[in-house]
């Protein structure tokens, strides 16, 4: 098929493995949003005892290259240590897909970001975070990362919409470059809020606008 | 039997009509020499013959005579031609301002684009819900400085039709030339310049069963414009190049093959499909329910992504499109969508399937079943519309 995705891909994407939600998952993270494209859920069943993933499933709400990295990402982590399954990479995953077409490469790594973000989950709600690392500006700046810019469907850094950050006693205050009354400017800030806020240190993220 | 490949994405391209290949033949084997004039040899004088008669021919379904339609290569060029050519030879003269809408073609609106970086100033319309323009405010937006009007006939994606005769009625009342793309409508959808005041139409071979590079542009006498391809005299000095008399003759031969009895047939087709992809939960149409093209359909999907759907139909046997981001090589979501305000959700899930000649009635039945099938399978591995 002279399709932009390898074999492996296509695979994936037609029969996707552990497909579906788990009830009652012991962590589970939601990247991505319908009003900014692709989105991925991904769901968690731990052993307390060893720390290891007994079941992991996903959803997807996106592309070809989004569910079947999914797909994958499920599958290498299946049986894995919450440590394990850490360190598994964007790179390896479509390493293992025999690669993704460059410009499929965010859809892909948002369902990378859903297995990571899940694992995250789990540790904060079982108090698993080792050290507690303090808020900075390098911290929210890589939160936003993972924000979209809906106009083109790429993060709010890489789309330089982020003019200012800053981030003092608990409060992280954002400046975008966009009109207040802009189409999408409700949803972004409800996702920056969604992202920023569950931050340990942080009581208040404060979202401006301009012109 | 393995099922036939069914091709439900004509607004892109078409496949050729056997009887257009036939009407070309000639002109690739046996008279393949250029047109020269009347005092050449008597291979190009037989060149020049059938150009002529094919311009005449398609002029004709315009209510235009031969003199006033130019041969291109495709609609892009010829609304290249049109906006750079107005704006060439007016800017300096009357004004530098423009006015477009929002959901025009990107041959138009990369056309305005460019201009703007030469000082152009280029306004934006928006238009309704349904992809229609608000008639009242372009009277409005027309200043003293603008020299062109740029608003297609129908849409590309959505396939809403816009009231040319209105917007032409104020260019002329304002004295404002007038550029319509009729890419999607031309022959199907009447547009007679006798009738309607339009200066320039925008024209395409190869989205009805004609071959691909040939097209043209109607430049209503006394129109100016300036030439933008440089070259020979060719094309009443104003499309330099050598001319493409295979693809002109078989143009012409592919607006004769249109008939009303088959866009009707082709109407009903579409009526039917409407109608049975409405059926599907969580759909919406996008455009007009009847001021649209009699072979154009546009509904969106909620919970479920273009792309994904593409693919399976594809495997299924079904080419279609949509206004995914997933899908555009810019990764940007539907401009049409998005200007008759809808959303990125909407886009995502926007699939549009356009009907041709070569579509039999069983093809409807067929998609829908497929596409009802793709939906609900891809519905229940997405994190939405569960509750």
């Amino acid at each position: 098929m002279p399709l932009p995705y390898s074999e492996i891909v296509m695979e994936h994407f037609r029969n996707p493995r552990n497909v579906g939600r788990i009830e009652d998952p012991d962590a589970k993270a939601i990247e991505g949003s319908p009003a900014c494209g692709d989105m991925v859920a991904v769901y968690l069943k731990v052993d307390p005892e060893d720390l290891r993933i007994t079941d992991v499933k996903f959803e997807s709400y996106g592309c070809a290259s989004n569910i079947a990295t999914g797909s994958i990402i499920t599958e290498m982590a299946q049986g894995k240590t919450l440590e394990e399954a850490k360190a598994i990479t964007w790179k390896q995953a479509s390493e293992v897909l025999g690669g993704l077409p460059p410009i499929k490469v965010h859809c892909s790594v948002l369902a990378v970001d859903g297995l990571h973000a899940a694992i995250q989950n789990y540790e904060e709600r079982h108090g698993l975070v080792k050290e507690r690392v303090p808020t900075t500006i390098e911290v929210v700046r890589r939160r936003l990362k993972r924000v979209m810019n809906p106009v083109v469907g790429l993060d709010l850094v890489h789309t330089k919409l982020v003019k200012e950050i800053e981030v003092a006693d608990g409060t992280v205050r954002v400046v975008l470059d966009l009109p207040a009354d802009h189409q999408f400017a409700a949803n972004i800030h409800e996702e920056i809020v969604e992202k920023i806020e569950p931050l340990w240190d942080v009581d208040e993220v404060i979202v401006e606008f301009t012109e | 039997m393995e099922q036939q490949y069914i091709y439900l994405d004509n607004a892109a391209a078409t496949r050729l009509d056997e009887r257009v290949l036939e009407a070309m033949r000639p002109y690739l084997f046996d008279v393949y020499a250029v047109a020269t004039s009347q005092f050449g040899y008597s291979p190009g004088l037989d060149a020049r013959d059938a150009l002529d008669d094919a311009r005449t021919r398609i002029a004709a379904a315009l209510g235009a005579g031969p003199e006033e339609f130019i041969f291109t290569s495709g609609s892009t060029e010829s609304s290249n031609l049109a906006l750079k050519g107005v704006a060439l030879a007016l800017g300096e003269k009357k004004g530098k301002h423009i006015i477009v809408s929002r959901i025009e073609d990107f041959s138009v609106l990369h056309s305005a684009r460019a201009l703007e970086k030469q000082g152009f100033r280029v306004t934006y319309l928006d238009v309704d819900e349904f992809g229609r323009l608000n008639v009242g405010q372009l009277r409005e937006t027309i200043t003293p400085e603008t020299i062109l009007v740029s608003i297609q006939a129908a849409n590309q994606e959505i396939g809403t039709l816009q009231d040319v005769a209105a917007i032409g009625a104020i260019c002329r009342e304002q004295g404002v030339l007038f550029h319509t793309d009729a890419t999607h409508t031309f022959p199907r959808v009447t547009l007679d310049v006798r009738e309607v005041p339009v200066d320039l139409v925008t024209v395409t071979a190869h989205l009805i069963h004609g071959p691909k590079g040939v097209g043209g542009l109607y430049v209503r006498e006394g129109t100016p414009l300036a030439k933008w391809m440089d070259g020979g005299f060719q094309e009443s000095n104003l499309r330099a190049g050598t001319e493409n008399i295979p693809g002109a003759v078989g143009f012409a031969k592919a607006v004769e093959l249109v008939t009303p009895g088959e866009t009707a047939r082709m109407q009903g087709m579409r009526d039917r499909l409407i109608e049975r992809l409405l059926q599907i939960p969580h759909s919406r149409l996008n455009g007009h329910p009847t001021l649209r093209l009699p072979h154009n359909a546009n509904v969106s999907f909620r919970f479920v992504e273009g792309e994904s759907i593409l693919l399976h139909m594809d495997m299924r046997g079904f080419a279609v499109s949509t206004g995914s981001a997933c899908f555009s090589r810019s990764l940007e979501a539907s401009h049409v969508i998005l200007g008759i305000g809808g959303n990125h959700e909407r886009a995502h899930g926007s699939v549009r399937f356009t009907f041709g000649r070569f579509n039999r009635a069983g093809d409807v039945d067929a998609a829908v079943d497929a596409i009802s099938d793709v939906i609900k399978n891809l519905r229940a591995i997405s994190p939405l519309g569960k509750e």
